[in-house]
C-alpha cells in the first residue's frame, strides 16, 4: 500500500470550492460512479477510475471505507495495455512472409504492409492483459488540500479529469505560483508585490 | 489567477530561489524556528542531493547534481557564482525532540519524493490500519505545512523593502565566502 509504505512521492492539490450539502455522500457517489470496472474491457487500450485504498483490484467502495478519522483515502486505478514493439515486428515479419507465400509475390505494397499492422494491433490488443497502475489520493476535505501519492505528469493528468468529472470540483495543483494564490494567506498587495519579482542574479 | 502553465513556467523561478536561500539558511546556521515563529523547535539540514542548474541561453542549460551522504557542496557554490540555482534539494527536517522527516523537494513543481516520516505506531494488523493512516496523514501535513511555511516566510523577505541591502547582500556574502 503506497500510502502506508516507508517512502512517499506525491504532488500536492488545492480543491477549489467546497460540496453544497453532505460532502460524504458526494463523495461516496463520485467514487462509486468513477469506479473502475470490476471487469476489464479488452477493446479499451487505457482506463481509469476509482477504487478502494484497501483493496485497489476488486472496486467495492460498499465494503470498504474511504473515511478514516477526518481524511477520505482512496486510490486512482489506471489499467493500461501495451504492446511490446518486438512482439509487433516479430508478427509482422511472420505476416509479411505469409502474405508473399500465398500471393506468390516477392514484395507487398506499402498500402497492404499498415493493413497487416492494423490486423496486428488489433488482435493484439484484445489479448493483451491491461497492466494496472494503482496511485493513492489523501484528502483533507476540511483543508481543502489533497496529496496525489505520485509525480508521474501522466497520471496527474488522468487524476485532474477523473476528479473534476467526478466531483465537479476543480483540483489545482500546488507549486511556487499557485501556493501564493491559494494557501499564503497575503494581501492582495503583498501577492502583487511578489507576482512583479524578478530572478536574482548572484554574480559579480 | 493566471493561466496555470504559464504561471508555472514563469513563477518557476520562486520555487529554485527557495530552494536556495534554505541552502543559505543551512549553511550560515540561521534559526529556523525563529524564522518561521514556530512554537516546536525546527531544524533542517542539507542530506544527500543537491541539483543545481545554470541557463546558458538558447535553451541550453548546465546541470549539476552532487550526491553522496558525506558529499562536499563547494561545486555547488561555484555553480552558484556562475549564476546557477538550486532546483532540487534532499533535506532533513527534525520537528520536535523526536520527529525526523527526509525528503527531495522539487524547487519549481514543489513535488515531493522519497519522503520518510517518523515510523507511525502499531503493529501493523488490519485493526490498527485506521490508526497508522491517520497517524501518517498527519505526518504529511505537517512536514508540507512546515515547506510552506518556509516558503511563505522567504517570499516575505524577498518582498520586504530591505531584501536588497539584507537578505541578497547577505546571501551574496555567503556564496562568495566575503
Amino acid at each position: 500500500m503506497g500510502f502506508l509504505s516507508a517512502t512517499q512521492s506525491m504532488s500536492r492539490y488545492h480543491i477549489l470550492d467546497t460540496f453544497d450539502t453532505e460532502p460524504m455522500e458526494q463523495v461516496r457517489n463520485g467514487l462509486i460512479q468513477h469506479a473502475i470496472p470490476k471487469m476489464e474491457n479488452e477493446y479499451e487500450e487505457i482506463s481509469a477510475g476509482w477504487t478502494p485504498f484497501e483493496s485497489p483490484y476488486l472496486p467495492d467502495f460498499n465494503k470498504f471505507s474511504f473515511v478514516f478519522g477526518s481524511y477520505f483515502l482512496f486510490s486512482m486505478r489506471i489499467d493500461k495495455k501495451s504492446i511490446p514493439a518486438k512482439l509487433v515486428h516479430k508478427q509482422m515479419a511472420i505476416e509479411i512472409e505469409k502474405k508473399k507465400a500465398d500471393s506468390g509475390r516477392d514484395f507487398i505494397s506499402k498500402n497492404e504492409k499498415s493493413e497487416i499492422k492494423e490486423t496486428i494491433m488489433d488482435v493484439l490488443m484484445h489479448k493483451m492483459p491491461s497492466i494496472p497502475n494503482v496511485y493513492d489520493v489523501l484528502w483533507d476535505y476540511e483543508a481543502k488540500t489533497l496529496f496525489l501519492l505520485t509525480t508521474q505528469k501522466a497520471a496527474n493528468e488522468f487524476f485532474e479529469t477523473l476528479f473534476f468529472k467526478s466531483f465537479n470540483l476543480k483540483p489545482v495543483r500546488l507549486f511556487p505560483y499557485t501556493l501564493v494564490e491559494t494557501k499564503s494567506g497575503f494581501s492582495p498587495a503583498q501577492k502583487d508585490r511578489i507576482l512583479t519579482l524578478t530572478p536574482l542574479h548572484f554574480s559579480r | 489567477m493566471l493561466d496555470i502553465s504559464t504561471a508555472y513556467n514563469k513563477y518557476s523561478f520562486l520555487g529554485n530561489e527557495f530552494l536556495t536561500w534554505l541552502w543559505f539558511m543551512v549553511e550560515t546556521g540561521q534559526d529556523i524556528t525563529q524564522a518561521i515563529e514556530s512554537r516546536d523547535p525546527v531544524s533542517l539540514d542539507i542530506g544527500n542531493s543537491l541539483v543545481l542548474e545554470n541557463s546558458l541561453g538558447d535553451n541550453a542549460r548546465e546541470k549539476i547534481t552532487i550526491k553522496g551522504d558525506q558529499a562536499g557542496l563547494e561545486e555547488g557554490t561555484t555553480a552558484l557564482k556562475k549564476g546557477a540555482k538550486v532546483t532540487e534539494m534532499n533535506l532533513i527536517c527534525q520537528l520536535g525532540p523526536e520527529e525526523e522527516y527526509h525528503f527531495t523537494l522539487k524547487g519549481d513543481s514543489f513535488n515531493i519524493t522519497g519522503l520518510k516520516t517518523p515510523a507511525a505506531a502499531g503493529d501493523g494488523s488490519d485493526d490498527e490500519i485506521e490508526g497508522r493512516i491517520i497517524e501518517k496523514a498527519l505526518l504529511g501535513f505537517r512536514i508540507t505545512q512546515v515547506i510552506d511555511t518556509l516558503f511563505f516566510t522567504f517570499l516575505k523577505q524577498r518582498t520586504a523593502d530591505d531584501w536588497k541591502h539584507k537578505g541578497f547582500e547577505q546571501m551574496r556574502a555567503w556564496i562568495y565566502n566575503d
